[in-house]
C-alpha cells in the first residue's frame, strides 16, 4: 500500500493514477522507488496541470516507470490554488527531477522544497511578468510590447554563471578526472579545489 | 567627399556633369560588387531554417547569386537572414550579432514569424524582428519556398544597386539603439505589435 494515498483512478489510456497527500509525497515516492516489487527507478517526467474550472485544485503530475518491471505509474499531488503552491522536491530520489521541477516552477510558480537550484529555466531569470502557464496569465504577457522589447534588448546575452553559482561546484569532488581538467581550463574562472 | 555631396545638393543649380557621371560610375562599381557577393549570416531558429538550407543546397543553390560563402561569423557577413521565429530571449542575441556585422549590412526577415510574429502572438515571441533590427526585405510565407527566398535576395540586389555613396538619403548609415535601448519608439513598437488575423478576439488583460 502506497503511503499517503488518497484515491486511485485509471486514466483513459489505461494507466494507473494515484493521488497522494501533499505532505506525504516524499514518503510515497521513496516507498515506490525502494520497495521490492515496486521498483519505480525511473522518473519520466514532472509536470503540472491547472484546470479551466478554477474550483479544481492544481495538480503536480509525476510519471514513474519501472525499467525492470516494465510498469508505469502516475502520481498526482493536488494543490489548492488559494493556498501555498509548494511540494517537496523529489530531487533526492531522482536527480533527473532537477530541470523538470525547474520547468514546473518556471511555468506554474510551484516551488519545490529542497530543490538544490530552483530558478527559471525556459524564461530568462529577470523575467518579471509571472508564470506563463497559469490560467490567470494573459496570453500576450502582462507588460506592453514596447516594455517587453525594452527589457529583452537590455538583457545581457553573455551573462553566465560562475561555478560557484552552479551546483556543479558542490559536486566537484565527485567529477571524473578528465571533466575536472576540462573545467579547469575553461573560461568560467577559478574553480574551488 | 563632403564637398561632393554639397555639389549635388545645392538647390536650383545643376551638378557638374562630369562629376555626376564619375559618381554614378563609382556607385555602379561599388554596388555591383556588393550585390553580387553577398555573404549571408544565417540566423535560423525554426522551420524556415530548413527551407533556408534547401535554398543553400544544390537544387536551388543561392551561390548562383553570389552568396557563395555562408558566413557563420557575423564579422565576415553582409546580410543577416533571420529564418524563423524570434523569442524575446534571443532578441539581445540577434541585436548583438547585427551590431558585430561590419557596414554595409542588410537584413532579410524570412517567413511570417520573423516578419510579424506569425501565429505566435504570445508572451514569449518578438512581434516582428523590425522592432529589434532594421529589416530590408521581408519574405512572406510559412515557411517561404526556396524560390521565395531567392526572390527576396534578388529584391535585395535591386535595393543595393539603388544605393549611393554620395547621396546622403541613399547612403547606409549605422543607427545604434537609443538611450532607452530601443530601436523604435515605444508607440511604434506597440503599433506594429498589434494583433491581426484570427487573434483579434484575444484581449490583453490589464
Amino acid at each position: 500500500m502506497i503511503p499517503g494515498v488518497l484515491r486511485e483512478t485509471v486514466a483513459r489510456d489505461g494507466e494507473r493514477v494515484v493521488y497522494v497527500e501533499r505532505e506525504r509525497l516524499l514518503e510515497a515516492m521513496t516507498w515506490l522507488k525502494q520497495t521490492p516489487g515496486q521498483d519505480y527507478d525511473y522518473l519520466v517526467d514532472v509536470t503540472a496541470v491547472e484546470f479551466r474550472d478554477r474550483e479544481r485544485p492544481l495538480e503536480v503530475v509525476y510519471f514513474l516507470r519501472s525499467l525492470t518491471r516494465k510498469a508505469d505509474l502516475r502520481v498526482k499531488v493536488e494543490l489548492d490554488a488559494a493556498g501555498e503552491l509548494a511540494v517537496d522536491s523529489v530531487w533526492g530520489l531522482w536527480h533527473g527531477a532537477d530541470w523538470l521541477e525547474r520547468e514546473v516552477f518556471d511555468m506554474f510558480g510551484i516551488t519545490f522544497r529542497g530543490h538544490p537550484d530552483l530558478r527559471r529555466i525556459l524564461m530568462w531569470e529577470t523575467y518579471a511578468e509571472g508564470f506563463p502557464l497559469r490560467k490567470d496569465f494573459p496570453l500576450r504577457g502582462r507588460f506592453s510590447r514596447a516594455e517587453q522589447v525594452r527589457q529583452a534588448l537590455n538583457a545581457n546575452p553573455e551573462a553566465h554563471y560562475s561555478l560557484d553559482e552552479l551546483s556543479i561546484a558542490d559536486a566537484w569532488g565527485d567529477l571524473p578526472d578528465d571533466m575536472r581538467e576540462r573545467l579547469k581550463r575553461g573560461e568560467r574562472g577559478v574553480v574551488p579545489e | 567627399m563632403k564637398r561632393v555631396i554639397e555639389s549635388k545638393e545645392v538647390a536650383g543649380q545643376s551638378p557638374n556633369y562630369l562629376l555626376a557621371k564619375f559618381q554614378d560610375l563609382v556607385d555602379w562599381a561599388v554596388n555591383s560588387s556588393r550585390a553580387n557577393s553577398l555573404w549571408p549570416m544565417p540566423f535560423g531558429t525554426a522551420c524556415c531554417a530548413i527551407e533556408f538550407m534547401a535554398t543553400a543546397a544544390s537544387r536551388y543553390d543561392f551561390a548562383r547569386f553570389g552568396m557563395e560563402r555562408q558566413a557563420f561569423s557575423p564579422r565576415q557577413a553582409d546580410v543577416l537572414i533571420c529564418a524563423g521565429r524570434l523569442p524575446f530571449k534571443l532578441a539581445p542575441v540577434i541585436r548583438r550579432i547585427f551590431d558585430q556585422m561590419p557596414q554595409p549590412k542588410w537584413v532579410i526577415s524570412m517567413g511570417a514569424c520573423a516578419s510579424t510574429g506569425g501565429i505566435f502572438d504570445n508572451y514569449a515571441m518578438v512581434q516582428g524582428i523590425d522592432t529589434i533590427v532594421p529589416v530590408d526585405v521581408y519574405v512572406p510565407g510559412c515557411p517561404p519556398r526556396p524560390e521565395g527566398l531567392l526572390y527576396g535576395v534578388l529584391l535585395l540586389h535591386k535595393k543595393i544597386k539603388g544605393e549611393s555613396l554620395f547621396d546622403a538619403e541613399r547612403r547606409r548609415d549605422e543607427h545604434p539603439l537609443d538611450e532607452r535601448g530601443l530601436r523604435l519608439s515605444p508607440a511604434e513598437i506597440d503599433e506594429v505589435s498589434e494583433p491581426f488575423g484570427n487573434s483579434v478576439h484575444q484581449f490583453r488583460s490589464s
